[in-house]
């Protein structure tokens, strides 16, 4: 119990001074999740709309594979994910091992089947007959699917809330290919890792409490955008 | 009389699911203006005759016509399929308020100029009160009239209605009856009915198509069809006596 509290403070201690290094770590394990969750997005909506909407050869085949995606190891992308930014690798000569891009890359392997996967079902969910009296009272292609979205919306913030929920609370896969290289690959849940190991107990306290503060911050935002985007009777 | 012009046209039309053949229609005139009730037994093609009028399916033979011009749900300009539009039987509403859906349309169109029909609208529905109401709120018969509403503030040229009394009780029946004639009759929008309820094609048809099993077996003026059907079928449907 003393050391929870003794971690409570010093995260306090360490927030409220902006601790160098612990801004360095928070601004880097955000803008690696950011960037991979942006991507994850951008790709994994359409994807998901796509597989929705569409029925046609194959696409149980894509669908199971997607499935799969939803619950691979991190550690075995990371892994994946190495030996292809490896040197003997074939994508080797990019020189991005040990780099946030490695980082990113792995981290968008994991959240690009949610957020695909959860839209996916979002889609289907709506009405058959939803497309059908969109385009009877008017709507164009793209405003069918923008009104579909707009309609399984909850569907599609939970792909976002579970694309999220699977990058940054990941470890495996960033240590194996970030390497948790101080000033330069060191994320939070890295740094937690080492700290925990180092047997700084606070310290590595004082992260995770941030860690989880940033979660809950993320899911109340989605969820409150949630709310607001809901009838009211 | 004038001569009534062609607004929709169907020609040679053969229409299938995978092997049935659902319609076997040879040709079929909406003249501008009218009230054209279509009839016939469930099953009877109904709905996917209106399908093909609203260009939201392509007819695997045959085609339809506005105009005069051939067109196909692909090459239908937009700005000539936004003048057509069906109230569907089971309307899909969606997830907001009844304003928000009576809107939904206009707002498609960019037009946000729409306030006052919107109103007249929404009070001729007697859905005023409700305007706030979540759609998924509403009862069959409200959800009935909020999908006629956002029909009605579109103004279209041709307006496919698709059983829209089917769930309503009497007295919102004549309401719905009453805004659908006034809609014919005093903003001169062309209308198809399907219905299976013949005492209603009678009340405000100009002429009634009957379908039976896929085929027009007769389109005549709503007087004769219902003194002198000319097909025997058509005269057991009148009676009551066709059961499919």
């Amino acid at each position: 119990m003393d050391i929870l509290i003794r971690g409570f403070l010093h995260a306090l201690d360490l927030i409220v001074h902006l601790d160098p290094a612990l801004r360095e770590v928070v601004i880097l394990s955000l803008q690696v999740s950011g960037a991979a969750l942006f991507i994850s997005i951008v790709l994994g909506i359409p994807t998901g709309v796509w597989l929705g909407l569409h029925t046609f050869r194959g696409r149980q085949i894509l669908v199971a594979l997607l499935y799969t995606g939803m619950g691979l190891p991190p550690v075995v992308v990371g892994l994946a994910i190495y030996l292809l930014f490896s040197h003997q690798g074939p994508l080797g000569n990019l020189d991005w091992l040990f780099t946030p891009k490695a980082m990113i890359s792995a981290e968008i392997i994991l959240s690009f089947p949610l957020v695909a996967g959860f839209t996916m079902t979002a889609i289907a969910s709506v009405s058959v007959e939803a497309p059908q009296q969109l385009r009877s009272l008017g709507a164009t292609s793209t405003q069918i699917v923008l009104t579909l979205l707009y309609e399984a919306r909850n569907g599609v913030l939970a792909a976002i809330v579970a694309g999220f929920g699977a990058i940054i609370s990941e470890v495996g896969a960033v240590m194996l290919v970030g390497g948790n290289i101080e000033h330069h690959t060191r994320v939070l849940t890295t740094a937690i890792v080492l700290e925990t190991r180092k047997g700084n107990f606070d310290l590595a306290i004082a992260l995770g409490l941030i860690l989880v503060g940033f979660t809950f911050t993320a899911n109340w935002f989605l969820l409150r955008l949630q709310g607001r985007l809901d009838p009211r009777p | 009389m004038l001569t009534p012009t062609p607004i929709l046209s169907l020609r040679n039309i053969r229409h299938s699911y995978g092997r049935r053949i659902v319609l076997r229609l040879d040709q079929l005139d909406v003249c501008q203006g009218e009230l054209l009730a279509l009839v016939g037994p469930s099953g009877a093609g109904k709905s996917t005759l209106l399908r093909l009028l609203n260009y939201l399916e392509a007819p695997t033979q045959g085609q339809v016509m506005y105009h005069d011009q051939v067109y196909t749900p692909n090459t239908l300009p937009l700005a000539i399929r936004r003048r057509i539009t069906t109230v569907f039987q089971q309307p899909y509403l969606l997830n907001t308020s009844v304003y928000h859906n009576v809107t939904y349309g206009l707002r498609l169109r960019g037009n946000r100029n729409g306030q006052a029909i919107v109103e007249e609208v929404l009070r001729t529905v007697g859905l005023a009160n409700l305007r706030n109401a979540p759609a998924h709120t509403l009862s069959g018969g409200e959800s009935q009239r909020v999908s006629l509403a956002r029909g009605l503030v579109l103004n279209p040229e041709i307006l496919l209605l698709d059983e829209p009394t089917a769930n309503l009780d009497p007295a919102n029946v004549r309401l719905l009856e009453n805004i659908i004639m006034q809609a014919n009759r005093q903003r001169h929008t062309t209308i198809v009915l399907v219905t299976h309820n013949i005492w209603q094609a009678r009340r405000l048809a100009q002429r009634v198509a009957f379908l039976f099993d896929g085929e027009l077996l007769e389109v005549t003026p709503t007087e004769q069809f219902f003194e002198s059907p000319r097909h025997p079928k058509s005269a057991a449907f009148i009676r009551g006596e066709l059961v499919y």
